[in-house]
C-alpha cells in the first residue's frame, strides 16, 4: 500500500513554560488510517504535544502542517472544528447533563427558530451510541452512567466531529478488560474509515497490539520514530529510559523479590464482612505480618472501596476490623491510623499530597501530634524524622523545604510512603502504589514495598496492572461486584488464575474460596 | 509568614510579581505614609497617629479571625453581624456588670461560630453561604434583641474603649496581643499546620486522619469570637450600643484586608503581618480620601478598586 | 510497565455486548431525590400558601394577592439573572447596589423619556456586569469578592449620582414609564407581567438554546466544558452582564412603580435573590438549576414575609431572623439531597 499524503506535519515544535523546556524541536508525522504510538516517561512531554496540537497551547517555536495547511488553533475548539478531536484520560464531560447533551454540546440539532431539536437529538444520540454498544436512557444525566459507557460516550463525541486525527491519551486507564476491547474495534474502524490515531499509552500490550508507529520522547525530545515492528519491548522502554538495554534485562520485569517468608503468625489485619450499602457485600480478608496481600478484580469491583472501608474513609454498614487482635473501635479514619492502618490513597494527586505545603510538612503531617508537645511542633523532632525518610525512600527534593506539588509524582509517592511510615503503622494498604509514576520511579516503589514487608508489615496491594499484582503478592484475593469471589494462593498466584477467577464468578470453586477468604 | 516556602522563580516577571505579592502592602503602607507627609497638614501628630490605629484597631481584630478562615479555603462574611450582636448583647446585660456581660457575649459568638462551623464541617455547605444565612440571622438578632441605638453608661466600658497605657489606648494593645498570638498560633502550633493543611488540600487532610471538623469548627468559632471582641471594643469606643449599623460590610474590610496582605482565597497560606497590614493600607487609604474632602461615594468606589487590585494581583499564587 | 510483560490478554472473553450501563445506584431514589430537589419548593409553597389562607381571614384577598404578586416581580427579576449566575457555579452579589443604582438612572432618566429611562439603568448596569463578568472570567479571580466589590462601587457610584444620597428623582406621574410601572392589566401588575415574559424567556433560554446548554456545561463542568468547545469565558461574561442588567431593570421598574429612584433600597437583596434561587433547586456548585424554581422560591419568600406582616406583633426585624434561618434550613436540605443523589 502506497503511503497516502500525510494529515499532519509537525516540525521543530518547541516550547518553554518558567523553567522547564517542556518541548524541544520535535517533529511528527502522520498518514490517514495510521495508529500511532506516543509515548516517554512522565514530563518526557507527551501531553505538552497532544496540549500544542489541539490548540490547548501556542508553540514557542515550529509549526503544524494539517491536511497540507499551515495551522495554529487558538483554542480546543478551532481544532475539534478543523478536525482533530482529543479523548482525554480522565473523562471530560459534563457529569449533571443528559447523555445526549453532552454528546451534542456544541453542534446541537436545532429547529427552524434556532431551538434546541431535543427530540431529535435524543434520537440520534441513541443511535450513535448503538454503534459503540452502549445501550442507555440518553435523557439521564451522564453521571448515572459507568465509567466505561462514559469513555464510550467521550470517544463517540470526538468521532462525531468528522474528524481527521483522534489523540486518544490514556484511554484505558479507567476501562474494564472488555471495555478496551471494545474501544480497540473502535479504534480498527476509525482505521480503516482512513483517520489517523494518536495513542498515548503507558501498557505495552496495547500498543503492540494496535499501534503501527511510534514516537518516543524523552526530556521534551524526540529520540526515537518508526515503525513499531522495528523495536521489541526491551528496546522501546530502554530507548524511553535512556538506558542501556542491559541494565533494563539485568532488573527483570518488576522489583519485586517473589515470596515473603510469611511468618505463620496471627493476622496482623483481619476484616470481617465488611458491607458498605452499594458498594461491598461481605468482604473479609486477613493479612499476617510481613504479608502481601494482592487485591485483584476489575475497575468498580470494589478494591479501592475495600481499602477505604478498612481504613475508615468509606462508612461501613456493618463488619469488624481487628488489628495485631485488638478490635477496632469507631469507623473514623483518625482511629484506623491510630489503631496502625495506613491507606496510600488511588487518586495520589487530590487525596493524597498536599501540594502548596513543603516536602517537610507533608512527611510530618500525619504524625504532628507525635512530634508536639501541647500543641507546639517541636521543630527538631520533625527535622529528625523529615531526614530519616528523605534518606531511607531516597526522597529526590531540592530541599526538604520545596513544595510537595513540584516533585515528580514518584517521588510524591515516596513522600506519601513517608508520611505513613513515620506513624510506625502495622498495615499499609497501597492503592495502585505504581499509577502513573515513570518506570524508574515505579521499580524503586516496588523494591520499597518489598522491604518493608520484609520488615514484617502486613500489606494490602491494589493493582490495575497484573503482571504487579500477581508479581507482587503472596496471595490475591478476587473480589467482583463488592464481593469477594476467590482467593488464590501459592502456585495459583498466577495471571491466568487470575482472569479465570475474575470471569468465572459463578462457579463452584467461588463458594468454598469465599469461605476460605472469611477464614482467613 | 506562615508559609515561608518560596521558591525562586527563574522568571524576572514572575520575581517581581512574587515580589509585589509578598511585599506589594508593606511598599504600599510605606508609600501612603509618604504621600501623606507631603499633602496632608498635620498628618505627622501623635494624635492623628492615634486616631488612625484606633479605628483601626477593630478591622484588624475582625480581619485577624477572617484571614484563619481564608486559610483554610472558606469565608466568614457573618462577621459584622457578630460585631452587631456583640454590641446588642453587651448593651442588654451590662446591667450585671462587664464581665457577666462579656460571659455572654463570647457565648453568643461561640454560637454563631458554632453554627457556621457546623455547616461547613458536618453537612458540608459551602462557606460563603453557610455564613450568609448567620449574616442574615445575626443582624436580624441583633436588632431583635435591640431594636434601636441606646447610650451606655458603664466606667469600665468607657476605659476599656478610652483609656490606655502609657499613651497607648488599650484598642491598639488588644489588637497587637491578638495579632501576636494568631500569628504564633499559625507558625507553631499543631492546630496552625492542620488548618493550612485542611485548606490546601481537604481530602488529603482527612485521610491523613487530621481532625478536619474540629478544626474547621474552632476555626469559625475563634473568627467569631474576634469579630465579638472588635464589636465589644467599637462598642466602648461609642459609649452607644448600635446594632443597626455596628460592623455593616466589616466583612469587605476583612477580606480586603487579609487578600491585601496576601493570603490568597484559595487557602492553604495564612500571613497574618500582611493582613495587619492590609487592614493599615486600607485605613491609610480611606483616611487620606477623606481629609482631602472626597465624599463617601469616591471613597467607596476606590476601596472597590483597591479590593479588585488586591485579588488581581494574588491571583495564581494560591494552588494550581 | 516493565519491559518483559508477558502478552497478558488485555481481554477476558467479552460474549456479551459491552453495554456498561448499570446505573451506579438506585434509580428510584435518585429519581425521587430529583423530584424533591426540583419541586420540594413548590409543594412547600402550596402547602403555606393554604395554612395562610385559613389563618388569616386578610391572607387569600385579590388585594393582598396582588400586592403580593407585584411586590414579587421586582426580586423575581433579579433572582432571574442570579440563576443564570449560580448555574455557572458562580454568585453575583453586586444584584442589591445595581438594583439601587437602576433606579436612581430610571429616575434621573426619565426626565429624558421613557426610553432613556429604561435604558440608561439596562445599560450601565449591564455594564458594570460586563466587567465582573471580566474579571471573574478572563482574570479568573473569585466571583464573590470581585461582585462584592462592585457592590461597593455601585453604591459608591449611585451616591455620587445623588450628591451623596440627599437627591431623590422623581418620576412624572403620567409618563409611559409611570404606566409601567402602576398600571395593571388584567388585574395584576404591569411589573408582573414583564416578570413573566421574562421567566418564560429566560426558561427557553436555559433549556432549549446553545447559550443554555453552555450556561450549564460551564457551571457543570468547566474545564471538560473547554476542552468541548464552550466559549466558557464569554458564558460567564454574559451570565454577569445579564444578571447585571436584569438587577438594573428590576431596579428602573421599581422606581416606576414607587414613582422616584428611592437610594436607600436594594441593601441586602443580594441575600434574598440568592435564596430564592437556592430554595427554587438549582445547586450553588453549579450545573443543574431552574428558573421556574427561582420564581417558586421568591414567591414562598414573599409569602413568608407577609405572614410575618400578617401576625402583625412581630418586628420586622424577625423577617432578616427568619430569612437566615430558612436560607440556612432550604440549604441543609439541599446538600443532603445532593448527597444522596451523588452518594450512589
Amino acid at each position: 500500500m502506497a503511503p497516502p499524503a500525510e494529515v499532519l506535519a509537525v516540525r521543530g515544535l518547541s516550547k518553554t513554560f518558567p523553567g522547564v523546556r517542556a518541548l524541544d524541536d520535535v517533529d511528527l508525522t502522520l498518514h490517514p488510517g495510521e495508529v500511532h504510538a506516543l509515548i516517554g516517561e512522565n514530563g518526557a512531554g507527551k501531553s505538552t504535544l497532544i496540549k500544542l496540537l489541539t490548540g490547548v497551547y501556542r508553540p514557542d517555536a515550529g509549526d503544524i502542517t494539517f491536511q497540507g495547511r499551515k495551522v495554529s488553533f487558538a483554542t480546543p475548539l478551532e481544532a475539534q472544528k478543523a478536525g482533530i478531536s482529543t479523548i482525554y484520560q480522565e473523562v471530560n464531560l459534563i457529569p449533571l447533563l443528559s447523555v445526549a447533551r453532552n454528546l451534542f454540546l456544541g453542534r446541537e440539532p436545532r429547529n427552524r427558530f434556532g431551538m434546541l431539536d431535543v427530540t431529535r437529538m435524543n434520537r440520534e444520540a441513541e443511535e450513535v451510541l448503538g454503534t459503540y454498544g452502549v445501550r442507555v436512557d440518553v435523557r439521564q444525566p451522564l453521571r448515572t452512567l459507568g465509567v466505561g459507557a462514559q469513555q464510550m460516550v467521550a470517544l463517540a463525541r470526538a468521532v462525531a466531529t468528522d474528524a481527521r486525527i483522534v489523540v486518544m491519551d490514556e484511554p484505558t486507564s479507567s476501562l474494564e478488560p472488555r471495555e478496551v476491547e471494545t474501544l480497540f474495534s473502535v479504534i480498527r474502524r476509525l482505521r480503516d474509515a482512513g483517520i489517523a490515531v494518536v495513542y498515548v499509552s503507558h501498557r505495552l500490550d496495547e500498543l503492540y497490539a494496535m499501534c503501527s508507529t511510534v514516537t518516543v520522547l524523552r526530556d521534551g525530545r524526540r529520540v526515537h520514530h518508526g515503525p513499531l515492528a522495528d523495536l521489541d519491548r526491551l528496546a522501546l522502554v530502554s530507548t524511553m529510559l535512556g538506558r542501556d538495554l542491559g541494565d533494563v534485562r539485568e532488573e527483570g520485569a518488576t522489583k519485586f523479590s517473589g515470596d515473603h517468608q510469611a511468618a505463620d503468625t496471627r493476622p496482623v489485619l483481619q476484616a470481617e464482612g465488611l458491607t458498605v450499602p452499594h458498594k461491598l457485600h461481605d468482604v473479609s480478608l486477613s493479612i499476617r505480618p510481613g504479608e502481601v496481600v494482592g487485591l485483584g478484580g476489575l475497575l468498580g469491583s470494589g478494591r479501592t472501596e475495600t481499602a477505604k472501608a478498612v481504613s475508615g474513609a468509606l462508612a461501613r454498614s456493618s463488619g469488624r476490623i481487628t488489628v495485631a487482635g485488638v478490635p477496632l473501635r469507631g469507623g473514623s479514619t483518625p482511629a484506623a491510623i491510630r489503631a496502625g492502618i495506613s491507606l496510600l490513597p488511588e487518586d495520589r494527586k487530590s487525596e493524597g499530597i498536599v501540594p502548596g505545603l513543603s516536602v517537610r510538612e507533608n512527611i510530618a503531617l500525619a504524625a504532628l501530634p507525635r512530634l508536639s508537645r501541647f500543641g507546639l511542633v517541636s521543630e527538631a523532632r520533625v527535622d529528625s524524622i523529615v531526614d530519616t525518610f528523605v534518606e531511607r525512600l531516597r526522597i529526590k527534593a531540592s530541599s526538604p523545604h520545596q513544595k510537595v506539588g513540584e516533585l515528580s509524582g514518584g517521588n510524591q509517592q515516596k513522600v506519601l510512603l513517608a508520611r505513613w511510615l513515620a506513624m510506625n503503622p502495622k498495615v499499609l494498604l497501597l492503592d495502585e502504589p505504581t499509577r502513573g509514576i515513570d518506570v524508574g520511579a515505579k521499580a524503586e516503589v516496588q523494591k520499597l514495598v518489598d522491604e518493608l514487608a520484609a520488615d514484617g508489615l502486613g500489606v494490602l496491594l491494589i493493582s490495575s496492572d497484573l503482571e504487579e499484582l500477581i508479581e507482587g503478592s503472596d496471595r490475591v484475593v478476587v473480589l467482583k461486584d463488592g464481593a469477594v469471589v476467590g482467593e488464590l494462593t501459592g502456585d495459583d498466584v498466577t495471571e491466568d488464575k487470575l482472569m479465570r477467577t475474575i470471569a468465572g464468578g459463578g462457579d463452584p470453586a467461588h463458594d468454598a474460596a469465599k469461605e476460605a477468604a472469611t477464614d482467613g | 509568614m506562615a508559609e515561608a516556602t518560596l521558591r525562586t522563580p527563574p522568571l524576572d516577571r514572575a520575581r517581581v510579581l512574587q515580589w509585589l505579592q509578598t511585599y506589594g502592602v508593606y511598599a504600599g503602607v510605606a508609600l501612603l505614609l509618604v504621600v501623606n507627609i507631603v499633602i496632608t497638614p498635620h498628618f505627622m501628630s501623635a494624635e492623628n497617629f492615634r486616631t488612625q490605629a484606633v479605628q483601626v484597631a477593630p478591622v484588624i481584630i475582625v480581619a485577624l479571625g477572617m484571614a484563619l478562615v481564608i486559610g483554610t479555603e472558606g469565608v466568614d462574611l457573618s462577621v459584622g453581624a457578630v460585631m452587631a450582636l456583640a454590641a446588642s448583647v453587651t448593651a442588654l446585660y451590662l446591667g450585671y456588670g462587664l464581665l457577666p456581660a462579656l460571659l455572654v457575649v463570647a457565648l453568643f459568638a461561640a454560637g454563631v461560630g458554632l453554627a457556621n462551623g457546623a455547616l461547613v464541617a458536618f453537612i458540608g455547605v459551602q462557606p460563603i453561604v453557610a455564613t450568609l444565612a448567620l449574616m442574615v440571622g445575626g443582624r436580624g438578632l441583633a436588632l431583635v434583641l435591640l431594636p434601636q441605638l441606646e447610650d451606655l453608661r458603664n466606667p469600665a466600658l468607657a476605659s476599656l474603649g478610652s483609656g490606655g497605657v502609657a499613651g497607648i489606648p488599650y484598642l491598639i494593645l488588644i489588637a497587637a496581643a491578638l495579632a501576636l498570638l494568631v500569628a504564633f498560633v499559625v507558625r507553631r502550633t499543631t492546630f496552625g499546620r492542620q488548618l493550612l493543611a485542611i485548606g490546601d488540600s481537604r481530602p488529603a487532610a482527612q485521610l491523613a486522619g487530621l481532625p478536619v471538623r474540629r478544626v474547621l469548627i474552632i476555626v469559625y468559632v475563634a473568627c467569631a469570637l474576634l469579630a465579638a471582641v472588635a464589636g465589644v471594643l467599637a462598642t466602648a469606643r461609642l459609649q452607644a450600643s448600635d446594632p443597626t449599623s455596628l460592623g455593616n460590610l466589616m466583612e469587605l474590610s476583612a477580606i480586603t484586608a487579609v487578600v491585601v496582605g496576601g493570603t490568597p482565597l484559595t487557602g492553604g497560606r495564612v500571613n497574618i503581618a500582611g493582613t495587619v497590614a492590609g487592614a493599615v493600607l486600607i485605613q491609610l487609604l480611606t483616611a487620606t480620601l477623606i481629609k482631602h474632602d472626597l465624599p463617601p461615594s469616591w471613597t467607596q468606589i476606590a476601596q472597590a478598586i483597591v479590593i479588585v487590585c488586591a485579588v488581581y494581583a494574588a491571583r495564581g499564587r494560591g494552588k494550581r | 510497565m516493565t519491559a518483559t510483560k508477558t502478552d497478558a490478554p488485555v481481554t477476558t472473553a467479552s460474549d456479551e455486548p459491552a453495554d456498561a450501563t448499570a446505573p451506579v445506584g438506585s434509580a428510584r431514589s435518585e429519581r425521587l431525590s430529583a423530584l424533591v430537589q426540583q419541586h420540594g419548593a413548590l409543594a412547600v409553597l402550596v402547602l403555606v400558601s393554604i395554612v395562610a389562607s385559613f389563618s388569616f381571614d386578610s391572607f387569600a384577598t385579590g388585594d393582598n394577592v396582588s400586592n403580593m404578586a407585584t411586590g414579587s416581580a421586582f426580586l423575581a427579576i433579579v433572582a432571574l439573572g442570579m440563576t443564570f449566575v449560580i448555574v455557572t457555579g458562580g454568585i453575583d452579589l453586586s444584584v442589591g447596589s445595581l438594583f439601587a443604582l437602576g433606579g436612581v438612572l430610571a429616575a434621573w432618566g426619565s426626565r429624558h423619556g421613557t426610553l432613556v429611562a429604561l435604558l440608561l439603568p439596562l445599560v450601565v448596569c449591564g455594564l458594570i456586569g460586563v466587567v465582573n463578568g471580566l474579571l471573574v472570567a478572563r482574570s479568573r479571580l473569585a466571583p464573590f469578592i470581585v461582585t462584592l466589590a462592585a457592590m461597593l462601587g455601585a453604591r459608591g457610584l449611585m451616591l455620587a449620582i445623588t450628591d451623596e444620597g440627599a437627591n431623590t428623582y422623581l418620576i412624572g406621574k403620567g409618563s409611559f414609564l409611570a404606566e409601567l410601572g402602576q398600571g395593571t392589566t388584567l388585574g395584576l401588575g404591569n411589573p408582573v407581567w414583564i416578570t413573566l415574559a421574562l421567566f418564560v424567556a429566560g426558561a427557553v433560554v436555559l433549556r432549549r438554546t446553545r447559550f443554555g446548554q453552555h450556561v450549564y456545561a460551564v457551571g457543570g463542568n468547566e474545564d471538560a466544558a473547554a476542552l468541548m468547545g464552550v466559549p466558557v469565558a464569554r458564558t460567564k461574561i454574559a451570565v454577569y452582564t445579564l444578571s447585571g442588567a436584569l438587577a438594573g431593570l428590576a431596579g428602573a421598574l421599581n422606581a416606576a412603580w414607587l414613582a422616584s429612584g428611592v437610594t436607600i433600597l436594594g441593601n441586602g437583596m443580594e441575600l434574598d435573590a440568592i435564596s430564592a434561587v437556592v430554595i427554587g433547586g438549582t445547586l450553588l456548585t453549579g450545573g443543574l438549576g431552574y428558573v421556574s424554581g427561582s420564581l417558586v422560591g421568591v414567591l414562598l419568600l414573599k409569602v413568608i414575609q407577609n405572614i410575618i406582616n400578617q401576625i402583625g406583633s412581630l418586628d420586622s426585624s424577625y423577617q432578616l431572623v427568619v430569612s437566615g434561618a430558612f436560607l440556612a434550613l432550604v440549604v441543609i436540605a439541599q446538600t443532603w439531597l445532593g448527597r444522596r443523589r451523588q452518594l450512589v
